[in-house]
């Protein structure tokens, strides 16, 4: 059961490293998207500590939400997804496989790049560390839900703004548990309990997730 | 021995259904038109002025009954959307479908009418009070449901993906819930309580009963008929459809 693991998130891995550029697309927005809030907002460093936490999250949410297209939408075109179907093994681990590719290619960079935008917004050193860590759970449960979503609107007409309108209620929990450990630490309240609760959600959702994920796209490629 | 056995599925298929949905319409169409002209009349005339909010509370007799049926009406949906995955029935799918714009319209007018209902009592017309954000979410999932609905054209594969969403929303509900609950205690002090009153007068409450069951009624009713309008639509080739002499050509 770990072999086709292995072998379709170095396949998914591949191909994402030969169109990088797709990769920098999803970084860059975040980055645009994040620095627009104090032009909006105004240069205030103690309004933009507050509302920090919010904005860095809203954003990451928003650019791991517009890479979810790409998870299945390339191997639905050229037929590779029904091959996937078909084969032996279970269609629940392919596309645990799938999604975790699909972080590491859109998630992980977020994460990193976190932190350098909380400087932007003079976060001290330790909600930095916290913020990097509620990404870190964060953005695979954001993955693994999103995936869902993905594979129901898939190769329909208006499938990224309905995928938005399908996924983003379902984030919720997600973005509040992870902007909430954010500033429960600035607040010197300590983050641990919302680290905990996302931890949780992530756990939940890698179990129930691949499944739901899995019988959407049997319907998808019906 | 089989002449025993109650055949559940008989009126599973649209065919058998088709006329009985109409029964059933009519006969709800009558009651929640008796029901709700009963309870609007006690609402307004019978139940006593509420000694702290004045008349301004009236506004419950519609607000309550209709975000407990849009919560309601959303475990229906997932209900049968279940029961379609599982038997593989297509009426199942198509009441799901039939339902949702009456779940929708209550959410709307459950938010709508507790707006009109904080201006008066609390000074405002939106607060981000875990109950209200709930039920906000709760329309952008009916939302969501509706527009995945009609964004596939065939009719299979729209059936079985929307119920795949309403099972993940479902599944989804308690999370979204309790999590907005969290985030509301942390981010401000109860200053407000819905539940101000723990005591409730009787005749309010059998005209929130009366208003309820009226609501009931009414989905039931608005449900049937726009069923038998999805039937039509979709079985259109159909010989008993033909054979109903409805199609212009």
């Amino acid at each position: 059961m770990l072999e086709p693991l292995y072998w379709i998130i170095r396949r998914d891995l591949t191909i994402a490293m030969r169109r990088r550029a797709d990769v920098f697309t999803t970084l860059i927005f975040f980055v645009i998207v994040v620095s627009l809030f104090p032009l909006g907002i105004g240069p205030e460093p103690e309004t933009l500590r507050q509302i920090a936490p919010g904005i860095v999250w809203v954003g990451a949410l928003l650019a791991s939400m517009l890479a979810l297209e790409q998870i299945f939408s390339a191997d639905h075109r050229d037929g590779t997804l029904e091959q996937m179907l078909l084969t032996p093994q279970p269609v629940s681990v392919l596309v645990v496989g799938k999604i975790l590719a699909h972080w590491l290619v859109s998630g992980v960079p977020l994460v990193i790049m976190a932190p350098v935008l909380g400087l932007q917004y003079n976060l001290s050193a330790d909600v930095l560390l916290v913020l990097m860590a509620s990404l870190l759970l964060g953005t695979p449960a954001l993955s693994l839900i999103g995936a869902i979503g993905a594979a129901l609107t898939l190769g329909l007409r208006s499938g990224g703004v309905l995928l938005a309108l399908l996924v983003l209620p379902l984030y919720i929990p997600v973005l509040i548990f992870g902007a909430g450990a954010v500033e429960a630490t600035a607040s010197g309240l300590g983050g641990q309990a919302h680290l905990s609760m996302l931890a949780a959600i992530l756990v939940a959702s890698l179990v129930l997730a691949p499944l739901a994920t899995a019988a959407a796209l049997r319907v998808a490629e019906d | 021995m089989s002449s025993r056995l109650i055949n559940w599925f008989k009126f599973s298929s649209p065919a058998t259904f088709y006329p009985l949905a109409r029964k059933i319409s009519v006969a709800s169409a009558v009651i929640a038109v008796v029901l709700i002209a009963v309870g609007l009349y006690m609402s307004f005339f019978v139940a006593p002025t509420d000694y702290k909010q004045g008349e301004g509370y009236r506004i419950i007799f519609v607000h309550v009954p209709a975000s407990w049926m849009s919560m309601f009406i959303y475990l229906v949906m997932a209900a049968w959307a279940a029961m379609g995955l599982v038997f593989n029935t297509r009426l199942s799918a198509m009441m799901a479908q039939a339902l949702a714009p009456t779940g929708a319209m209550f959410a709307f007018i459950s938010l709508w009418t507790g707006s009109f209902w904080g201006k008066p009592m609390w000074g405002t017309w939106w607060v981000w009070d875990a109950r209200i954000t709930s039920e906000l979410i709760l329309l952008f999932l009916y939302l969501g449901y509706m527009a995945l609905r009609a964004a596939i054209d065939d009719p299979r594969r729209g059936d079985r993906a929307s119920a795949i969403l309403l099972l993940v929303g479902v599944v989804n509900i308690p999370i979204i819930y309790y999590s907005v609950q969290w985030w509301n205690t942390l981010h401000q002090g109860s200053t407000i309580k819905m539940n101000a009153e723990t005591t409730m007068d009787e005749t309010m409450l059998i005209t929130m009963l009366i208003m309820t069951l009226g609501f009931w009624a009414y989905s039931i009713a608005v449900a049937m008929a726009r069923v038998r309008t999805v039937i039509l639509e979709r079985e259109r080739t159909a010989s008993w459809v033909r054979e109903l002499g409805l199609a212009g050509s």
